[in-house]
């Protein structure tokens, strides 16, 4: 019989690796796919001091997360530096900070996620947080599809091109943040961006393409955690290898 | 300054007066002014780097800038240069979904792709496999689909032939006429001028000329906008 802590894990894991994947067939049209990789490294701290103090690391993560992209932005505004000296600045910082402080026995938990302690609150929660990101990037997609093709197009049609930017942006920390259980904190880009690639491969229209991403990363969230349970590997490395493995068939069977 | 009110008393559709662009503390734009008829077919002329792309994003209001800008239009629609558009292989985007960002109904993307003379059929093709030439077409018919009464083009023929060129040209002189279009064409190609523009505004981050070409386009102010060695045509067809 299949015991309820895996229930939990499958319920979570597809619904956060849904939303992932939906939320990442946008950063592949935005070219930030490789986003997801510093914006994970970044949640280390807030991870750090969830795992030192006793409190959800997700919170901590998505803490963090809120907190690097202010301070991202004001150097930003300070230093017109590109954006990814910035994000590489303070997210080499972050990893920095958060190994004065992690415990040694707490580094696999922080790097590739632990979810063998999952509670009925956490799932729903997880369920909840990671279904209002969907939906609230899927009332914006087509706006983002949009500013990817051209920002000065989307202003001149009255698109308010940072608003979006700035839900996207906030969606992607949310679902990033949730993520970090599952994958930890270094496989977070893979979370967003595999299923996308996925997706991209097989998809021959927008539609398509957008729910493949979802459809991709629910399925290695469902596929993954039944490796785990079967073969006692780690969760967050089985999610992302069953990703990669379906990216793999999917590259066999290319559109055009 | 961006300021977007309905005058129809007057005949302009557009005007500009003191506009200065600065980005990053370099002046793009400096202290420009010039008025725009309703109906009027403007074409933006100058060198590369001249500063027309940046004309163009500041009387759409999408970057910020010094002066006065008052359309008296409608509806305005905008188009940015081939190359700046993101048709490559990124997205899996179709010649539909390119529509669906307009919440535009079918019937009426069939009758805007006919319009162009393109076949209904491209509807479900994806962007990035058209040609440059099919995808300009679709470029034009896209801005006008939803009636604008004004059109603003950065370069609409980059990339294309000559016979191409000519194409698009023609396209859009038909609209203008059917639709009594105001247009602004941004381009450095001054065939395009003797050819379709009703005035021209020589730009080389000050205005070096304005109004009708005949009499706007002299060797002196040609010399002045390309520098020393271009020589003044005469062309009949205006």
């Amino acid at each position: 019989m299949i015991d309820e802590k895996i229930i939990l894990a499958i319920l979570m894991t597809c619904s956060i690796g849904a939303a992932a994947g939906y939320l990442g067939t946008l950063m592949l049209s935005k070219r930030m796919s490789l986003v997801g990789g510093p914006l994970g490294h970044l949640t280390l701290p807030g991870i750090t001091l969830a795992l030192l103090w006793g409190f959800d690391v997700s919170i901590g993560a998505f803490a963090m997360l809120l907190f690097a992209i202010i301070l991202i932005w004001i150097f930003e505004k300070r230093t017109k530096l590109p954006l990814e000296t910035l994000t590489a600045i303070v997210f080499s910082t972050s990893v920095a900070v958060a190994f004065l402080f992690l415990p040694h026995e707490e580094v696999e938990v922080a790097l590739i996620g632990d979810i063998s302690q999952l509670s009925l609150k956490t799932t729903l929660g997880s369920i909840f947080l990671s279904t209002l990101s969907f939906i609230t990037v899927r009332k914006i997609y087509k706006k983002i599809v949009f500013i990817s093709i051209s920002e000065d197009l989307a202003k001149s049609e009255k698109i308010n091109t940072d608003k979006y930017n700035l839900i996207y942006l906030l969606a992607v920390a949310l679902v990033i943040g949730l993520s970090i259980r599952i994958v930890g904190s270094l496989l977070t880009a893979a979370i967003v961006s595999i299923p996308a690639a996925t997706s991209r491969n097989l998809a021959t229209n927008m539609k398509q393409y957008a729910y493949g991403g979802a459809i991709a990363g629910g399925l290695a969230g469902l596929l993954g955690i039944m490796l785990y349970k079967l073969f006692s590997i780690p969760a967050g490395p089985s999610v992302i290898i069953t990703s990669s493995v379906l990216f793999v068939i999917s590259s066999l069977f290319k559109k055009d | 300054m961006f300021k977007e009110s309905i005058d129809m008393v007057n005949n302009l559709a557009l005007k500009v007066k003191d506009l200065t662009v600065k980005l990053n503390d370099q002046t793009i734009i400096d202290n420009l002014s010039f008025d725009v008829i309703k109906g009027e077919t403007l074409v933006i002329l100058g060198p590369n780097g001249a500063g027309k792309t940046t004309l163009l994003r500041a009387i759409l209001g999408t970057i910020p800038s010094q002066g006065e800008i008052v359309w008296s239009v409608n509806n305005i629609s905008y188009l940015p240069p081939n190359e700046l558009l993101q048709r490559k292989e990124v997205l899996p985007l179709t010649v539909e979904d390119f529509y669906s960002l307009k919440e535009i109904t079918k019937e009426r993307i069939n009758k805007s792709l006919v319009s162009v003379g393109l076949e209904k059929s491209i509807i479900k093709k994806r962007i990035a496999h058209l040609s440059t030439g099919q995808f300009q077409r679709l470029g034009i018919a896209w801005a006008l689909v939803d009636n604008p009464d004004t059109l603003l083009f950065d370069e609409p023929t980059s990339g294309i032939d000559i016979g191409g060129t000519e194409t698009i040209y023609s396209l859009l002189h038909s609209f203008w006429e059917k639709q009594k279009l105001t247009i602004i064409l941004v381009t450095h190609d001054l065939s395009v001028v003797w050819e379709h523009a009703d005035n021209v505004l020589c730009l080389n981050k000050k205005g070096i000329c304005h109004g009708i070409p005949s009499q706007a386009l002299t060797t002196k102010s040609l010399q002045k906008l390309y520098g020393v060695g271009v020589k003044y045509y005469k062309h009949n067809n205006k």
